[in-house]
Order: structure tokens, then sequence, then C-alpha cells
């Protein structure tokens, strides 16, 4: 069995996008090149407006990954269960088109009888466990998220604690936006430790806009650009895990 | 996922006399009350030819699937009952919903909620329940398994004579992987005293904090250095201090197994029972129990030394007597 990379952008925000490209476009941008689109809104003690919540909605669905909007006390619990979850979606996904070849037709886990479920859980869960991660994270600094950061570091610590318990390499990298320059800002290049992100939270500055789509963007061209500099080591990494054989 | 929100609330909210019937083998169930919810399924207590079972009904097929694989595990380990066993599993095709729920059945354990059972019997049950706790642990992780998810809700009580069940297997993990569920409270990574690695010290750190947790009155929540915070209450809690060694190990993860920390545990207990027998008997006015330790020391000695002058005494008149003769 070969191992692939599963890949991971989190979307941190607490609203609206108001500027560029619609994000739920280059969230299925991202899904096309087998990057999962996660969203997690965060409130503070008013609730989220209902055009910011369809867009975290519609973000998520087209990314093929989860959403949740939530409090921003709970939000380290939420960050590490909508990863996991995440991951396990994907796996299973790709577990499911296994399992279509192997029987033919339109079978999935649902299909199969209770009993047999357990086996191909098995599967899901070990490959879980053992996969390479790439999580990039994406952090909406403008507006009223700029209260909420130092609980965003401490969910994201978190995050690296959870993930990193695992038996599989994790690397994150993070992003905001908007960024100085550019639409979004690399913070932290590719790092098994998310622990140095302490360093650069406190420089942020935050701005008006909020251009989530450009960011995402960005982000997904990170990924890419990773690939092709390992290709030059070569490294032999498997490019994602869509390619890798069950 | 999205989707899966209305339908787990109708999930949450099934009346009473619902009749689950699976697709695949044709059982049904009559469903009397909900027992619980957590994040991934409800629980509802169910009627089937007579017999009281459990019935877990869940929008995820996934997870549902991987707690049978842990029940079923553990239905194949004999003597000690880690968790309840399973019985069936199957799809049901409500005519109310339109999606098939997947629902497994297990054995119905009638019992009462651990912090309920503290709070009616006294502080006294934590250490005599927290031993079975442990005994149950080590079971678990001699088959090379981590609970995980160790918190008061998962735990009942069943009686007579008053034993600790294991309930909720969601959180079960294979040892050296990362623990797959967990409440904050409980976990020592939220405390910051150690990984999410699933080893057995992962355990024994929420079984520490299950007791401190029945013992500490209001809301516990982490502020600022997780480890002072918790040693802290240990000290200064007359009951918790008690165990104030136990406890303190078993935060920092330094038990190594369950049987360790059980056995430091009862020795703890019967020192507080000698101990309060002796303040009852001998001192009118309250002395801490290392006081009264030394006291009892002294007499000991005391007692040693008359014997020894009696023996001596006596030695000395039959040597005396023998040389008279």
């Amino acid at each position: 069995m070969r191992k692939g990379t599963l890949r991971q952008i989190l979307l941190i925000t607490d609203g609206c996008s108001n500027h560029g490209e619609d994000p739920a476009a280059m969230a299925a941008l991202a899904r096309e090149q087998g990057i999962t689109v996660n969203v997690i809104g965060v409130l503070d003690q008013d609730t989220i407006d209902e055009n910011g919540q369809r867009e975290i909605e519609a973000i998520a669905a087209a990314g093929g990954g989860m959403s949740q909007v939530v409090y921003a006390k709970q939000l380290s619990q939420t960050v590490q269960m909508v990863t996991r979850q995440a991951m396990t979606q994907t796996l299973q996904g790709l577990v499911n088109r296994e399992l279509k070849q192997i029987f033919g037709s339109d079978v999935s886990l649902e299909d199969l009888p209770p009993d047999k479920r357990g086996q191909v859980m098995e599967v899901v869960d070990e490959l879980g466990e053992t996969a390479a991660l790439d999580v990039l994270i994406l952090i909406d600094t403008s507006g009223s998220m700029k209260t909420k950061l130092p609980t965003v570091k401490e969910a994201l610590i978190d995050l690296s604690l959870s993930l990193n318990a695992r038996m599989g390499e994790n690397r994150f990298s993070v992003f905001i936006f908007p960024g100085k320059r550019q639409h979004a800002e690399k913070m932290v290049d590719w790092t098994p430790r998310i622990e140095e992100l302490s360093a650069v939270f406190p420089k942020l500055a935050s701005g008006g806009l909020t251009p989530t789509g450009p960011a995402l963007r960005e982000a997904i061209a990170h990924f890419g650009r990773k690939r092709s500099l390992r290709s030059w080591i070569g490294d032999g990494d498997e490019p994602y895990i869509e390619e890798s054989s069950l | 996922m999205v989707m899966s929100h209305t339908l787990k609330n109708r999930l949450c909210n099934l009346p009473p006399g619902t009749v689950v019937t699976g697709k695949w083998h044709g059982r049904s169930y009559r469903l009397l009350r909900r027992l619980g919810s957590g994040a991934n399924g409800v629980v509802y207590l169910a009627e089937s030819s007579g017999y009281r079972v459990a019935v877990k009904l869940s929008d995820d097929y996934a997870s549902l699937a991987s707690e049978m694989n842990i029940l079923r595990h553990f239905s194949k380990v004999q003597g000690v009952a880690l968790g309840p066993s399973l019985l069936e599993a199957d799809d049901w095709r409500s005519p109310l919903m339109r999606e098939t729920v997947p629902f497994y059945v297990m054995e119905y354990i009638d019992g009462e909620n651990f912090a309920s059972f503290v709070r009616r019997r006294g502080k006294e049950w934590t250490p005599v329940l927290i031993a079975q706790l442990l005994s149950v642990l080590e079971r678990l992780h001699e088959e090379g398994w981590v609970f995980g998810d160790l918190k008061p809700d998962n735990l009942i009580v069943t009686e007579p004579p008053p034993s600790v069940r294991l309930l909720d297997v969601g959180g079960t993990t294979l040892q050296g992987r990362a623990v797959k569920e967990f409440t904050e409270l409980y976990d020592r990574g939220y405390w910051g005293l150690g990984s999410r690695k699933a080893e057995p010290s992962y355990d024994l750190f929420s079984a520490a904090m299950v007791m401190i947790a029945a013992c500490y009155p209001g809301h516990l929540e982490k502020k600022g250095d997780g480890r002072s915070q918790l040693f802290k209450i240990i000290e200064t809690d007359r009951f918790l201090a008690q165990y104030k060694h136990v406890l303190q190990k078993a935060l920092d993860g330094r038990y190594a197994n369950a049987a360790d920390m059980r056995h430091d545990l009862l020795a703890a207990s019967s020192r507080r029972l000698a101990a309060k027998n002796e303040t009852k008997t001998a001192a009118p006015n309250r002395r801490s129990g290392r006081q009264v330790k030394k006291r009892r020391k002294v007499g000991g000695v005391a007692e040693t030394v008359l014997i020894a002058a009696l023996l001596l005494g006596a030695y000395g008149f039959y040597i005396y007597w023998q040389l008279t003769m």
C-alpha cells in the first residue's frame, strides 16, 4: 500500500468577503486539485449575519469539506474535530471509490451489510492514522477578527497537539489575509511544528478589505509551489492521495 | 455534513413508542425513552420481544461502524465486561425520514450516572469507584487499547453492590495512535500536561481528573498554568489532599500502569481510615493524620521496649535462680 498526502485548507473567518473572486468558486478549484477546503466561522457574542453564514456553507460545500460556526471559546475543539472529520470523509470517499472498482456500479459503505462495514472502517481508520497531512491555515485578520486572534492561536496550537499524536507526518503552513502587499501573506512556511506561530502573531495589522476568494487562490498556489520545489529535490513523494493505490 | 443537522435533531426527538425495524435482519425495537445523546449519535432505551436493550442511532455510518468494531472486539475479551456487549447491527428505513438510518443494538446497563451517584452517596465513594475503574482500565490496557474519552458521563454505577462500568466506547483507541475522541476537561493536552497519544497514562490522567471534578464544587475551567492550578485544588481540598500523592503522580503521567495507581489509591484510602479511627478513639481534639501516625509509632516503640525489659528481667531472674540452685 503506497501512502499519499491528504491536503486541506482550513479557512478561519467571521463573515463576508467583499473583494475579488467568489470564494466558493476558488474552493471548487481547490477541490479539483485534490485539496479539501474546511471553513470555521467564529462568532463573538453576537450572531453571524445570514450572508456570512451562507457564504461559509457555500465555500465548504464547493471545497468538499466541512463547515462549522462557533463561539470563539469552542474554537479549539472545533478546529481539531473539523480537521479530523474532514480527513475521515476524504479517506472514506477514496475507499468508497475503491469499493466501486471492486464491486462495480454504485456500492458505497452504506450499501454494505452492517457487519461488513467494520472491515472497511478499519482500513479508513488505519489510513487516517498513518497518512501524511498538509494543512494550510488561512486566517481572516480583517475588522472584528482581530480581537479573536489570541483564541485562534491557541486553537491552532491545540490542533498541532492532536495531529502530532498521529503516526503520520504533518505539515502546517499559515497565511493571513489581507496581506500588506498581496491578498494573502505567508506567515509560516511548511513546518511540522505549528508552535513557531507564537512569534509571528503579535505583528499582525488588520485592514478593511476581506479578499477571501483571492486569498484562497493564493493558498492553492502555495500547495503547487511546494510540490514543484520538492520534485526538484527529487523526493519522490506522491503528489496527492487520489493517485495512491490502496 | 451540513445537511445532517436537521436529521440529527429529528433522531434526538423520536417520540416514545416509535418502532425501529431493521432492513437486513427484520427485527423490531420499540423505543421507550432517550438515554443520552453525543457528538455522533443518540441512544434510546428500547424493548424487543420482552427484553430491554439500548439502541444507538446515528447519521454517521463511519463512526458507528468504528464503534461496532470496538464493541465486537471487547465482547471477545473474556472475564470482565469492558463495555456494553453488542447484540445486533442494522439499518432503519424510517417512513418519516427520507434517509436510511444505521443503528446498533447493545446490552442495556441499568444504573446511575457516576456524578449523581457520588452526589447522593457521598465523596467517600469516589476512591472506591475509581479503584474499580482502574481494574477495568488495566484489562483494557492489557488488550492494547486506551479508553480515551474518560469522563463521569461515560461511567455508570450499577447496584447492588455498587460497581462502575464503562459506557461510550467512541473514544477507544489502539495504543500508539492519536486519541480519537476526548473532552477538554479530562484531556491532558488541554491542561498542558502531555500529548494526545493513546497510552495508559492518558487514561490515568483522566481517572485522576474524574476524582478531582467529583470533589470540586462549581465549574472547573483552565486558568493560566494548568498544572499548578490543579495541584492547588488538590492541596486546598481536605478530602483530595489525602490522595495528593496519587493524584499528582497521575496528573504528571508518572504511572506506567493502572495497577500501580490502584495500589497507591487503596493504600492512601486505608491510611485515611486508620487515621480516622485513631482520632475517634484516642484524641478528643482533631489532629491531622500524620501527627496521629507519629504518636502511634512512639507508642509502638514503647511497647517493644517494655516487652524486651520484661523478657530480660525474666531471663535475669532465671539465671539468678539457676546460679543459686
